[in-house]
């Protein structure tokens, strides 16, 4: 079946099988492999991106779901010469070590802010709760998304 | 790497369309909406539907509302959403427990409440709350909308009184003043199935207990619920001695079976304990306490 999905800004036609998920139709077809392919059970959360705003594990979304609708992945975030204050607060307070968790925790820590501005630590956890990093222990996570709140709120001030 | 085997993809643009596409592609179609409990049983094969038919475009079934004296909840309403509407946790806190605690957050944008309850995972949390609050379950097929008590609506583990050509596309509950609910969940942990869980609803009439609903869930209460515990309940003092009572009964009466999440005794002991948790809270609620 053709689809056309809009993946951070541009539009993107493909014939797929209707099985494909929309990970590997990112990682394989657009070669998008900034979001990750991890545990196959919406369970670690590595390849949360948005669709249509929100944030979805894309291992249980089929591509042909997305038939029509916007995808914003790790890569729509910001690059190297303009990081998001997220990548950029994830880089300062070390909110990663081996990487594999990061685009999913971005993503779904991007949206966060977008909602609320200036959460607590509670809230940070609980927005990250169906996401799994082996590293970190989640602390430098939370401080990350503190120090991206706080940026933000620099910035409006 | 894990995929679903082969499958045919259509679209519905509206009920009458989805309920068309069903017929015509019989019983090994099925309708996926968050996709989120289907998908992951056809990764493993324990779906293998021939046919999607992908209900997500039908935003008429995504709405919360009032309408008279029932709250309106469509099928494809998100678990978020229901998380989010400030109606439905005014009149049904039970509700807002309940979501806080199914699957996680990033999940719950997807899934759906129509899903939930058409999957009929035994472990499954909604139904275990809106049979509680005696919700009911509004059905439409070719020939128009039949409305199935919650509680008539599971017939076994994964299996409903949805036909196969039919499609479940609202939840509705009745409003009724004097009452309030709460839901209590044990799990292992954020976003697994609940080892146990109970939701309870009260009316109260003073001091006195007027009716009450208790839903269980994971601990293979028939219909999810504990008809017993709630015909005690009736005419007693709204107390604590009778909220033990009622746990005590209500985990006598079902039927847990051990596996990883625990052995029958503790999930007995779990159903027994969090029925009384929830009533406690349902009327602390009800007389307007801090809960």
């Amino acid at each position: 079946m053709q689809i056309t999905v809009t993946v951070n800004g541009t539009s993107y036609t493909r014939d797929v099988e209707p099985r494909l998920l929309l990970v590997h139709f990112l990682r394989d077809e657009l070669r998008l492999t900034g979001t990750h392919w991890g545990c196959d059970t919406s369970n670690c959360g590595v390849c949360v991106v948005w669709l249509d705003g929100a944030p979805a594990k894309s291992c249980t979304v089929l591509a042909a779901m997305a038939d029509g609708h916007e995808v914003r992945t790790v890569e729509g975030l910001g690059d190297a010469a303009g990081l998001d204050p997220i990548q950029q607060a994830f880089s300062d307070k070390h909110g990663l070590q081996c990487g594999f968790c990061t685009p999913g925790m971005m993503m779904t820590c991007r949206a966060l802010l977008d909602r609320d501005p200036d959460p607590s630590e509670a809230t940070i956890r609980e927005a990250i709760s169906g996401q799994i990093c082996r590293c970190t222990g989640y602390e430098n996570i939370v401080r990350s998304v503190k120090a991206a709140a706080a940026a933000g709120q620099e910035v409006k001030a | 790497m894990q995929v679903p085997a082969p499958f045919e993809y259509a679209r519905a643009t509206s009920v009458a369309d989805a309920v068309a596409l069903l017929t015509r592609h019989g019983p090994e179609s099925r309708v996926v909406a968050g996709g989120h409990s289907l998908i992951p049983m056809m990764k493993l094969r324990l779906a293998n539907p021939e046919t999607l038919i992908d209900i997500n475009d039908l935003s008429e079934l995504g709405t919360i509302r009032l309408d008279g004296d029932h709250l309106a909840i469509g099928a494809l309403v998100r678990h978020a959403e229901l998380l989010g509407s400030a109606v439905a946790g005014e009149h049904f806190p039970i509700l807002h427990d309940a979501e806080r605690v199914i699957a996680d957050p990033v999940v719950r944008n997807r899934g759906t409440v129509g899903g939930s309850l058409c999957q009929a995972d035994p472990s499954e949390d909604l139904s275990a709350a809106f049979s509680a609050i005696s919700a009911l379950a509004v059905i439409t097929g070719a020939d128009g909308e039949r409305t199935v008590p919650v509680r008539e609506m599971h017939v076994g583990p994964y299996q409903t009184v949805v036909g196969d050509a039919e499609l479940l596309t609202e939840i509705r509950v009745p409003i009724r003043p004097g009452g309030s609910s709460a839901y209590a969940k044990v799990e292992r942990r954020v976003g697994d199935w609940a080892v146990a869980a109970a939701g309870a609803a009260l009316w109260l009439d003073g001091g006195t207990v007027a009716d009450a609903g208790i839903g269980l869930t994971a601990v293979g209460a028939a219909h999810f619920c504990a008809p017993e515990a709630e015909e005690f309940l009736r005419g007693k003092p709204a107390s604590e001695e009778s909220f033990v009572e009622a746990g005590r009964i209500a985990g006598e009466s079902c039927h847990p079976v051990a596996d990883q999440r625990g052995p029958v005794d503790y999930k007995r002991h779990l159903a027994g304990e969090l029925t009384t948790r929830a009533l406690r809270r349902a009327a602390a609620r009800a007389r307007g306490e801090q809960a």
